[in-house]
């Protein structure tokens, strides 16, 4: 076997982070997007390498196993996972992260390496503390947020009595191990630490439930960038850090954007529940008025511009390749058929352009809230499939609606709307929303594929 | 339930109450439907285009009123329709509650229900059934139409190599439906048009058809001729002073007048006098949509086209709709469609006459026995509530507003800046230099992901996701270092590090690929 010397494998990890960074920045468009993966996928494999071949890694038949297993299951995962699941998918990888930090950390505590000084010493309980902590709270997290994404838990909130107190306190009390480790206490504290910072990561995800999923998820992201970043100071390598603190940025951006999309704070949605109404909500006037099939495929007949709004009910009914083959028949027919998708439709950043990406509707007629809002006006035909608070009108009209000030998509300037959507129940808010009692407004009630599949039969 | 349409017996009337498209409608609601024979003809509707649409012929209206349970027709029922009625049946049809105290009795006596569609209540769930909506916009439509039959000019303006034509100047006068119809179609044409409305509010509507709004210089607090109902009120004595001084001030102007004032369960209003007649130029053309109610012009003849001395026709028709049969039969058919959609709710051909539903409740006159009309108000008031407006920013508020934003973000910057020079002190201060070294490729590569991460598309946002997620598991890293350790408990964890980490490197990777291969461009 042929070994590395350090400086080659550190002239390997700079090749390796630049490779990240481009593989990063190729994400501004779709086109570069396929080919920035490969960077991502060479500087992965030049790092790995570069460690399997450099100073103290033997390549032994359990590495290689472990190796051969892992990526065995990541390809079928990856082959196999829906793109409805996607959401569940991320989730569960990010505890990956997390677990992997919490062990490395405790590997370090066991096996500590040699330190200069007591300074160094210090350093390195607190990296080992650090790494720890946030990588037991993206694993618990992370599993909890796929339990839910998965339907294996209840989506809703779960909201404790004193929640907030008890977080208080669990994150003091791992202040105090904290200390008590670096006086040299004992393993024991760090390992109860890992045991709370399991229940802090759990229940904070806990009492954050669906619609919120986006943020959280792009939180948990975050996170497992700075455990591998955390990972990287306990270990002494570069490359761990600045990998890790891109992830983690991109993490905090992505989170960010969600909340700046809600108009929320992002401590307030982190810390759970909605917060609640200011004042009496206006009074909705006019009821909700249904239709049915061939009400719509008449509307959509006359129709020169259409748009589509998809939110997380389009991803549950499945609904995403009826609603492609209506786009592509409307299209065929001469029309103007374009999407217009807000932040946080679905349970991941981007999911519904994944989504309709799957079911080949093409990307340039996919666009942004701020690209598409000033369309609306001009358009003849809006149909809503499965969201709800993102379009709702209260949040411009009611100062004193819950989710006042959150940008949405105005769907209702447009001149007629239909709402997909299964019963007359609300949104992830909870609260009314104003959009299905106007007049240009009618409801077309039922499972969103099987009322796309019912308007496909009347548009031939 | 059978639903019957007879023939119309009132002399000129070419509408018909069903036409073959709103029977097989009926049909899908579980009715039957039959009709007399030749009912549609004046409307172009053949028998047997219903007979293709599934509708039972009967040759007699005796035989029609005999059959069906339901009988819809267009106008008001004269006397030998009323006594074909019978308790059971229901009535569905123009009958003119207001003005028709014997055929009310005659209804009730029969122990007959009487819908009367112009007592549908002006709410948006009823427009669908709003027949006095349909038809006066037909009326608006057909008003112009027969101006411009009547007017010896062009509508719209031209240069022609001949020379220069003005465009004709259209004046409507009350902007309802049959007014806003007469703008929409009057602009299309390409005539100058004014409108003129006692409610304030409807001047948008008005420049949304592309009409001028005339307005009143008033003092007083501009009064809000909106009653209830979305219909017009009376109007003070002074503000009609002003109004009728405003119209004799451009009625030389004019080319053409379109009137549609209407006040509910009233005579029209007169608002076009003699003296405005006198005031217009010879050839111009006064369409009179009120003349059913007196008219809203002192000229006007009901059901005539009189040239008044000065030469200014003015036309006084009442059977504007029923001059387009074909289209006012359609429209009216599908509003009898819509109110018997509401009175079938199981779509089962069973008739359920909900006295508790605001709209049947307010359209239905007789009832079982007894007279029930006037109804009481309808619950849902048909314009919302005015809001008290907000008022406007001028653009130096905005642009102070925008400075005072920026120099609060500048300041907040300058505070984090302060805060981490502050902190970099306190690290610099205790840090060994090793971690110090490592710290700086921190910081830079934070920032390196703000500036990247800010790029990406949003449409990519998941992508970005799966792919940082392959990335983070390079902390795989960290575990092949520790694998080889003696520790067997090391070694064992580092070994499971190895193993989920790669799932991760390798699952995030092919993820992303399979992904972005779904993106196509149209």
């Amino acid at each position: 076997m042929f070994d590395l010397s350090s400086e080659m494998q550190t002239a390997a990890y700079i090749a390796s982070a630049v490779l990240f960074i481009l593989s990063l920045g190729s994400l501004s468009d779709q086109e570069n997007a396929k080919r920035g993966v490969w960077f991502g996928i060479v500087g992965m494999a030049i790092a790995v390498l570069a460690t399997i071949f450099g100073p103290g890694v033997e390549l032994g038949p359990i590495l290689i196993l472990m190796l051969v297993v892992g990526a065995g299951v990541g390809i079928y995962v990856a082959k196999n996972v829906e793109m409805t699941g996607m959401p569940q998918l991320v989730a569960a990888l990010h505890s990956f992260v997390g677990l992997a930090a919490v062990f490395i950390g405790i590997n370090s505590d066991i096996d500590p390496p040699a330190l200069a000084d007591n300074a160094e010493r210090i350093i390195h309980e607190i990296e080992v503390f650090l790494g720890v902590f946030i990588g037991a709270i993206t694993f618990t997290g992370s599993i909890v947020a796929y339990a839910k994404l998965a339907g294996r838990l209840d989506g809703k909130a779960l909201i404790l009595p004193a929640r907030h107190i008890l977080n208080i306190a669990l994150v003091v009390l791992c202040l105090v191990l904290m200390f008590m480790y670096m006086n040299h206490a004992g393993s024991w504290t760090l390992y109860l630490m890992t045991l709370l910072a399991f229940i802090i990561g759990a229940h904070l995800v806990l009492a954050i439930g669906g619609a919120d999923m986006p943020v959280v998820v792009s939180m948990l992201n975050s996170y497992s960038g700075w455990a591998a970043a955390a990972t990287g100071f306990l270990l002494g390598n570069d490359l761990l850090i600045v990998t890790g603190a891109l992830v983690g940025s991109s993490g905090a951006i992505l989170s960010y954007i969600m909340c700046k999309a809600m108009n929320r704070k992002f401590l307030s949605v982190i810390l759970g529940g909605f917060g609640g109404p200011s004042g009496e909500a206006m009074a909705i006037e006019g009821e909700q008025i249904a239709i049915d099939a061939d009400g719509v495929a008449a509307a959509l007949q006359d129709a020169e511009q259409v748009i589509i709004v998809p939110g997380y009910g389009m991803a549950v009914a499945q609904a995403q390749q009826s609603v492609s083959e209506l786009t592509r028949r409307l299209r065929a027919a001469g029309k103007t058929v374009r999407f217009g998708i807000h932040p946080v439709a679905g349970r991941l950043p981007g999911h519904m352009n994944v989504l309709l990406a799957e079911a080949k509707v093409p990307y340039d007629i996919v666009l942004e809230m701020d690209e598409i809002n000033d369309d609306f006006p001009q358009t003849d035909v809006v149909i809503v499939i499965g969201s709800n608070d993102i379009v709702n009108p209260a949040a411009q009209e009611d100062p004193n609606s819950p989710i006042a000030g959150m940008p949405v998509l105005e769907v209702w300037k447009a001149k007629q709307v239909f709402v997909s959507k299964r019963g007359q129940g609300t949104g992830y808010s909870g609260i009314e929303n104003p959009l299905f009692f106007k007049e240009n407004t009618r409801m077309f009630y039922g499972d969103a594929k099987s009322s796309v599949d019912k308007l496909l039969s009347m548009l031939d | 339930m059978k639903i019957g349409t007879p023939k119309e017996l009132y002399p000129g009337e070419n509408r018909v109450a069903m036409t073959p498209a709103s029977a097989l409608q009926l049909v899908k609601l579980g009715h039957q439907c039959v009709l007399e024979s030749g009912a549609g003809d004046a409307a172009d509707f053949s028998d047997a285009d219903y007979a293709d649409a599934g509708v039972e012929i009967v040759p007699s209206a005796a035989a029609l009123w005999d059959a069906a349970d339901v009988i819809a027709k267009v106008r008001q029922p004269d006397e030998s329709e009323l006594k074909l009625l019978s308790a059971g049946k229901t009535l569905v049809c123009f009958f003119n509650p207001g003005g028709n105290e014997e055929g009310l009795a005659q209804a009730r006596d029969s122990g007959a229900n009487v819908i009367a569609m112009e007592m549908v209540p002006r709410i948006s769930r009823a427009q669908k059934m709003d027949a006095l909506s349909s038809m006066a916009n037909i009326a608006g439509y057909r008003a112009v139409i027969e101006a411009s039959n009547n007017f010896g000019r062009f509508f719209t303006g031209q240069i022609t190599a001949a020379g220069k034509v003005a465009p004709a100047r259209v004046l409507v006068v009350g902007a309802g439906v049959a007014g806003l119809a007469a703008i929409g179609t009057a602009t299309s044409l390409g005539a100058q048009v004014y409108a003129f409305d006692v409610r304030p509010e409807v001047a948008e509507q008005i420049e949304s058809m592309g009409a001028e709004f005339v307005f009143l210089e008033f003092d007083e607090a501009v009064q809000d001729g909106a009653e209830t109902g979305g219909y017009a009120a009376p109007s003070s004595p002074e503000f009609r002073q002003k109004q009728l001084e405003k119209f004799l001030e451009i009625a030389p102007d004019i080319d053409i007048v379109i009137t549609t004032a209407l006040i509910p369960n009233r005579d029209a209003p007169k608002l076009w006098l003699t003296e405005m007649l006198d005031a217009m130029k010879r050839g111009s053309v006064v369409v009179d949509l009120a003349a059913e109610r007196g008219g809203n012009c002192d000229a006007t003849v009901p059901d005539k086209k009189i040239v008044t001395d000065n030469g200014v026709t003015v036309i006084g028709y009442t059977d504007f709709p029923s001059r387009m049969a074909t289209q006012s039969s359609e429209l009216y058919a599908s509003n009898i469609r819509h109110m018997m959609h509401d009175l079938t709710p199981e779509k089962d051909g069973v008739i359920v006459h909900n006295m508790e539903d605001d709209v049947i409740r307010g359209a239905t006159v007789a009832f079982e026995g007894e007279v029930t009309f006037p109804p009481p108000p309808p619950k849902i008031q048909a314009i919302a509530a005015k809001k008290p407006a907000t008022p406007e920013k001028t653009p130096e508020e905005l642009a102070a507003e925008q400075a005072a934003a920026n120099k609060r973000a500048g300041r907040n910057q300058i505070g984090l800046l302060v805060l981490g020079a502050v902190l970099m002190y306190f690290i610099g201060q205790y840090a060994p230099a090793s971690f110090m070294r490592h710290f700086i490729v921190f910081v830079l590569a934070v920032f390196i992901g703000f500036q990247v991460i800010w790029n990406v598309s949003h449409a990519l946002h998941t992508p970005l996701m799966a792919v940082t997620n392959a990335i983070s598991g390079i902390i795989i890293l960290g575990a092949l270092l520790q694998i080889g350790s003696s520790s067997g408990i090391v070694a064992l964890l580092a070994s499971i590090s190895v193993l989920i980490a790669a799932i991760n490197v390798v699952g995030g990777f092919m993820v992303t690929r399979r992904m972005l291969q779904m993106f196509q461009k149209s």
